[in-house]
C-alpha cells in the first residue's frame, strides 16, 4: 500500500477511537461523572481529528472540527459553562463530526444543513462567552489546505523559498544572539547555513565582547555577526531565517548602501573556510556535517550518542500493555494453528494405525502435545477477541436520534463493554443491535405521558449488556416499557397465517412469533424500527453468526432481547457424519436430536417424499446423500441415522445420513476463496487425516427440501458451466 | 495478470511451464505457477462440474482441483499417484491443475507464438488455447488459465 | 555522515505515522513516544539529535515535556521543534517560553518537516 493510503487508513481508525472518546467524555460531562482530565481528553479528541484531517485536506471536516475545538476550548478555560444546554449542543456536534469523518472516509456527501446548524450552535455558544471575555477567535481562513504528498523518490530537496524574479540586492544583517538563543538550542552556524541558501553571503564575526577566559560564562553569548548577503530575496524572506530566534537576539536587516563593496577584508580566514563549507553543505543539505572548529560557543557537552534505540524499544516493550497487529497476521497465525491441530490429529491417527498409540512414553507425550495444541489454539482465538465496546459506543447516539424522532425521553445504560468477542463477530453485531435498540425505543417504551399515567418515571430506560456465559457471549437489550402485547401478536400471526387459530402456544412461544418472517408488530409501522425490515432479518443475521436470539416479556414491565453468540467464527462444534462414502460435518447448533428410526416409523408420501412420525407429528425426511447429489433416489441404505435439525426459521426436518463418526471441534476454512459458493454447503474444514470435509449448510438443505424435487432426483452429473463456480 | 506486469520489464521473452495431458502438450505462463504437488484424493463437491475433481487441503487452504483432461474435452484417465497437480494463481484464486506430467520449462520469444489455425476444433480448445508454439518439432498449446474456471468473467465487463 | 536520530512525541497515531514515514524516508532514525511522560522515558535511554513534539497530549503536554527536557542536563541543548497550527500564536509563544527551538506548522508536508529538522541539526 502506498504510505499515504496507509496513514489515511490509520487516521480513520484513530478517528473512530477519538469519536468514541469524545462521546464518552461528553456523556460524562452531561451526567456529572466527569473526571479532572475529561474536558482535556474531549478537547484532544477533536484537536487530533482536526490535525489529521489537515494532512488529508479534508476541508469540511477541519473547518467544523475547528469551530468545535474553539467551543471546547471555552469549556476548558471556563468561559463556557458546563450545563445541560452546552453538553447537548456538544453531543450534537459530536454526531455531526462523526458524520463528517465517515463522509470523508467513504467519499460520500454529508448533510450541509446539519453541519451549518451545528456550527451555528457552537459559534453561538462560543460567541456568548467571548462577548463577555473577548478571546482571539482564530480566523478560519488561516487554515491553508494543501494536500500532502508523500514523495517516494529518494530524499526530497529542501524547500527553498522561490526567489522573486527581482534584481539581486545586497543586505547587511547585524545579528547578536543573546544567551536565551543558545538555551533554546538554536545555533548561529545553522542560521547562517539557512541564510546561505538564500544567496551569496559574506560573514564577519565580532568577538570583541569575549571576556577573559576566567570570566567566561560557558553559556553566555559573546559573539555577534555582520552578514552581507547578495540575494533576490526580500527582507521578509531573510527575516524568515531568523524566525525562531527573533526574540532571542538583536537583529537589524538593512539594504546595503554600497552593494559593490562587501567589507570582506578583515574576515577571519578560518571562518571564511567554514562559510565556504556551510554554503556547500547548504547545497547538499542531506549530507550536512557539523561545522567542526567553528568559533561558536560550544553547548554543554552532549553525553555519548551511542545509546542504542534498540535499548529504548526494549524498555518500552516492558511497559507496553498493548500492541497493534495487522489482522491478516493473526489470521495467518490462526490458520497455522489450525494446521497444527490437524497435524496433531494425523499423528495420533498414524500412531493408532501403527499400534503405537499405547506405547510407553508415546501416550503421555501425545497427551501433552494435544494439550499444548489446544492451548495455543485458544490463545490465538483470544488474540482475535476484542471488547464489545466498539459496537456499544455507537449506541448512545442512536438512542438520542431515535428518542428525538419518537419524542420519548430515554436513558441508555451500557454494561459489560469490556466483554470480549471475536473481531469478526463484533463487526457483524452492529446492525442487529441497532435494530433491536430502535425496536425497544420505538415499540417497547411508552410515551412519557403514558408512562406517568402508569406510575412509571417519564424517562424510559434501555439497558444494553454483555456477559460471558458458558463459552458464549450473551448480549441483552432490555427496556422497561409496556412489554409485548400477546393478544395482538397472536391475532396478527393468525391473520397472517403463521399459526393456526387454535394453536396452543405458551407465552414464550407467542413472544417469539415476532421473529417469524412476514411479521411486523406495531399497528402503525413507523419509519424508525420499520425500515421495511422485520425482526426475522435480525434473527437471520444472528443465526448466520452461529448464534441464537429470543425475547422474553413481562406485560407492563418491559421486554428483553437475549442474543447468545459463539466467541469466535473460526471454530465450530460439529457432528462428523458419512454419507455415500463422503465425510461431512453437520454443525451441532441446529441438531435437535439424533435418532435411529424404528421400522415403520417412516412413511412414503407421494412418489418422492417421505416423512417420519415423531411424537404425534410428521417431519419431512431428506436423504442428505440424494440432496447433495452423492447418490440416486433409490440408493438410500437400509440402515440410516436420522438427525432432527431445526433451521433459523424454526422449520424442522430429518436429515438422513449413513453413519455418525462423532462430535468434533473443527476449524472453518473458506470454500469460496478459491472455488465459489456451493448449494447446501457453508464452508469446509480439514480432518485428522488431512483431507477436506465439507460443512453442511442446514438452512440451505431445509430450503432445498422444500423445493420440488425433480422426478429423477437431483442428478449427480454436473450441470454445464454451473453458476456455483461464480465467485463473489 | 499482475505478475505479468510486475515482471514484464525484467523478462527476456516469456517463461512457460509445459506439461502433458494425455498425448498432447500444453503450457502456461510460469509466473502463475505457485508449486507442484503429487496427486492426493480429493473431496467431491456437490453439484460440481465433472472437470472439478474436488478439493484438497493445501497447507490449510481449500484448493479446488481442475482435471485438465476433462476440462479440455480430452480422453479421461483415472487420476493416480503419478499424476501431478500444478498449483496456479488465477487472479485472487489459487487452484490445482491435474495433469499427467510436467515436461519442460521454456523461455520463448513471444513472437514465436502462432495463432490457433481455424480448423474444426472443439469449443473447449478454442476457449482455452491462446496460441501454438513450435518447440523442437513438438507443438505446445499455450493455455489461457483465466478461462479454465468458467466463473472468471473479467470484472471489468 | 552519521545518521541523525529524531524523537517524535505525539499522541495521534496518524501524526506519528506521518512523522515516522516522512523522517525515515529522509534517512533519519525515528524514535516515537505517545505523550510527554513517555517521551521522557524514551529520553532516559536515548540521545536524539532533534525532538519534535506536539502540544496537546494526555498525561504530560508539550509545554511540560519541553520544560522537563530543558531542566535535564543530558538534553537541555537538544533542539526541540513544536508541532503547532498557524493560528496558535499564543501556543507558539508559550512553547518558546518553555524552551522550544522552533516550530513546524500543521498541516505539514514531508518536505517542510525535513527542512525544519535540518534547520536545527548540524
Amino acid at each position: 500500500m502506498d504510505p499515504m493510503a496507509a496513514i489515511r487508513e490509520t487516521f480513520f481508525v484513530e478517528c473512530e477511537e477519538q469519536l468514541g472518546e469524545l462521546e464518552r467524555g461528553l456523556v460524562a460531562l452531561e451526567n456529572g461523572t466527569a473526571e479532572a482530565d475529561t474536558i482535556n481528553a474531549v478537547f484532544r479528541a477533536v484537536h487530533s481529528i482536526k490535525g489529521g484531517g489537515g494532512i488529508f485536506a479534508l476541508e469540511d471536516l477541519v473547518r467544523f472540527a475547528h469551530v468545535f475545538e474553539t467551543s471546547l476550548d471555552g469549556l476548558r478555560s471556563g468561559t463556557i459553562e458546563v450545563d445541560s444546554a452546552a453538553t447537548a449542543i456538544m453531543l450534537r456536534a459530536a454526531d455531526v463530526l462523526a458524520d463528517l469523518v465517515r463522509a470523508a472516509r467513504d467519499g460520500s456527501g454529508h448533510d450541509h444543513g446539519r453541519v451549518a446548524s451545528a456550527s451555528a450552535e457552537l459559534a453561538a455558544l462560543t460567541g456568548a462567552a467571548t462577548a463577555q471575555a473577548p478571546a482571539p477567535v482564530d480566523d478560519l481562513d488561516d487554515i491553508v489546505f494543501e494536500r500532502v504528498q508523500l514523495d517516494t523518490t529518494p530524499t526530497p530537496a529542501p524547500a527553498t523559498p522561490a526567489p522573486l524574479p527581482e534584481a539581486r540586492r545586497t543586505w547587511v544583517i547585524r545579528f547578536t544572539p543573546r544567551a536565551e538563543m543558545y538555551a533554546h538550542a538554536n545555533e548561529p552556524g545553522l542560521i547562517l547555513r539557512e541564510l546561505a541558501r538564500l544567496g551569496t553571503i559574506d560573514v564577519r564575526l565580532d568577538a570583541d565582547a569575549l571576556p577573559a577566559l576566567d570570566a567566561l560564562d560557558p553559556e553566555g553569548a559573546y559573539f555577534s555577526w555582520t552578514i552581507h548577503i547578495e540575494t533576490e530575496c526580500d527582507r521578509a524572506q531573510i527575516r524568515q531565517a531568523f524566525e525562531w530566534v527573533e526574540d532571542h537576539c538583536a537583529l537589524d536587516i538593512d539594504e546595503a548602501t554600497d552593494p559593490s563593496a562587501p567589507p570582506a577584508t578583515d574576515t577571519d580566514e578560518g571562518l571564511r573556510a567554514l562559510l565556504a563549507r556551510i554554503s556547500q553543505e547548504a547545497a547538499e543539505a542531506p549530507a550536512a556535517a557539523p561545522p567542526a572548529g567553528a568559533p561558536i560557543p560550544a553547548p554543554p557537552a552532549l553525553p555519548s550518542a551511542s545509546a542504542s534505540p534498540v535499548a529504548v524499544t526494549d524498555k518500552r516493550a516492558e511497559q507496553a500493555t498493548t500492541i497493534r497487529v495487522d489482522l491478516q497476521r493473526i489470521d495467518r497465525l490462526a490458520n497455522l494453528v489450525g494446521e497444527l491441530v490437524i497435524n496433531e490429529a494425523m499423528l495420533t491417527q498414524h500412531l493408532t494405525a501403527a499400534g503405537l498409540a499405547r506405547a510407553a512414553g508415546l501416550a503421555n507425550t501425545m497427551e501433552s502435545l494435544s494439550q499444548l495444541t489446544r492451548e495455543i489454539q485458544h490463545s490465538v482465538m483470544a488474540i482475535r477477541a476484542q471488547p464489545v465496546r466498539s459496537v456499544f459506543q455507537r449506541m448512545p447516539r442512536l438512542v438520542r436520534e431515535v428518542a428525538a424522532m419518537t419524542g420519548k425521553t430515554v436513558r441508555l445504560i451500557c454494561e459489560g463493554e469490556e466483554t470480549e468477542i471475536d473481531k469478526t463477530v463484533i463487526e457483524r453485531l452492529s446492525d442487529p443491535l441497532t435494530h433491536m435498540i430502535r425496536n425497544a425505543i420505538d415499540h417497547g417504551l411508552e410515551t412519557a405521558q403514558t408512562r406517568i399515567e402508569h406510575g412509571k418515571p417519564a424517562e424510559g430506560t434501555v439497558r444494553l449488556s454483555a456477559i460471558h456465559r458458558s463459552g458464549k457471549i450473551v448480549i441483552e437489550v432490555s427496556d422497561d416499557g409496556a412489554g409485548l402485547d400477546r393478544a395482538r401478536i397472536r391475532a396478527k400471526a393468525v391473520e397472517k397465517g403463521l399459526i393456526a387459530a387454535d394453536a396452543p402456544l405458551t407465552d414464550d412461544e407467542t413472544d417469539n412469533l415476532i421473529f417469524m418472517p412476514g411479521f411486523s408488530t406495531a399497528a402503525t409501522l413507523s419509519d424508525i424500527s420499520g425500515r421495511g425490515v422485520g425482526l426475522d432479518v435480525v434473527k437471520q443475521s444472528i443465526h448466520s453468526l452461529g448464534g441464537r436470539i429470543s425475547i422474553a416479556s413481562q406485560p407492563g414491565r418491559g421486554s428483553t432481547f437475549t442474543l447468545s453468540l459463539p466467541l469466535t467464527l473460526a471454530v465450530l462444534d460439529g457432528m462428523v457424519v458419512s454419507v455415500a462414502g463422503h465425510v461431512l460435518v453437520v454443525p451441532l447448533g441446529p441438531i435437535v436430536e439424533t435418532l435411529r428410526p424404528a421400522p415403520g416409523q417412516t412413511h412414503r408420501l407421494g412418489a418422492q417424499s417421505r416423512v417420519m412420525a415423531l411424537r404425534g407429528g410428521y417431519i419431512p425426511i431428506v436423504d442428505t446423500g440424494v440432496l447433495l447429489g452423492f447418490r440416486g433416489q433409490d440408493e438410500t441404505p437400509e440402515q440410516v441415522v436420522a438427525l432432527l435439525v431445526e433451521g433459523e426459521n424454526g422449520d424442522r426436518i430429518i436429515l438422513e445420513v449413513d453413519e455418525l463418526q462423532g462430535q468434533r471441534q473443527i476449524v472453518i476454512k473458506s470454500l469460496e476463496a478459491n472455488y465459489g459458493a456451493v448449494d447446501g454447503i457453508s464452508a469446509a474444514t480439514v480432518m485428522g487425516d488431512g483431507r477436506v470435509a465439507l460443512i453442511v449448510d442446514v438452512d440451505a438443505l431445509i430450503a432445498a427440501s422444500r423445493a420440488e424435487i425433480p422426478a429423477a432426483g437431483r442428478s449427480p452429473t454436473p450441470r454445464h458451466e454451473p453458476e456455483t463456480l461464480l465467485t463473489r | 495478470m499482475t505478475n505479468d506486469l510486475a515482471f514484464a520489464g525484467q523478462r527476456q521473452g516469456l517463461m512457460l511451464m509445459a506439461f502433458r495431458v494425455g498425448a498432447q502438450e500444453f503450457c502456461i505462463d510460469i509466473m502463475t505457477v505457485r508449486e507442484l504437488r503429487g496427486w492426493t484424493p480429493a473431496t467431491a463437491i456437490p453439484h460440481a462440474p465433472a472437470f472439478v475433481s474436488g478439493v484438497i487441503n493445501l497447507r490449510g487452504a481449500v484448493l479446488p482441483i481442475v482435471d485438465l483432461a476433462r476440462r479440455l474435452g480430452l480422453a479421461e484417465s483415472a487420476p493416480s499417484a503419478r499424476h501431478v497437480v500444478i498449483v496456479a494463481q488465477i487472479g485472487s484464486q489459487t487452484i490445482g491443475l491435474l495433469v499427467d506430467a510436467v515436461s519442460d520449462i521454456l523461455t520463448v520469444d513471444e513472437t514465436l507464438i502462432q495463432a490457433t489455425p481455424d480448423v474444426a476444433v472443439s469449443e473447449q480448445i478454442r476457449m482455452f488455447v491462446e496460441g501454438l508454439l513450435p518447440v523442437e518439432g513438438r507443438m505446445i498449446s499455450l493455455l489461457n488459465l483465466d478461462r479454465v474456471l468458467p466463473s472468471n468473467i473479467p470484472e471489468a465487463a | 555522515m552519521t545518521t541523525k536520530t529524531i524523537l517524535t512525541v505525539d499522541d495521534s497515531r496518524t501524526m506519528r505515522d506521518m512523522l515516522r514515514i516522512s523522517l525515515e524516508h529522509a534517512g533519519f532514525v525515528v524514535l516515537q513516544a505517545e505523550d510527554g511522560v513517555h517521551g521522557l522515558e524514551v529520553l532516559a535511554g536515548a540521545v536524539p539529535d532533534v525532538v519534535i513534539t506536539d502540544i496537546n497530549m494526555p498525561r504530560m503536554d508539550g509545554f511540560g515535556f519541553i520544560e522537563a527536557m530543558r531542566r535535564d542536563q543530558a538534553h537541555r541543548s537538544t533542539p526541540i521543534l513544536v508541532l503547532t497550527t498557524e493560528s496558535d500564536t499564543d501556543k507558539k509563544a508559550r512553547a518558546r517560553q518553555a524552551g522550544a527551538t522552533g516550530w513546524i506548522v500543521k498541516p505539514f508536508d514531508p518536505v517542510k518537516l525535513v527542512h525544519a529538522v535540518r534547520r536545527v541539526s548540524a
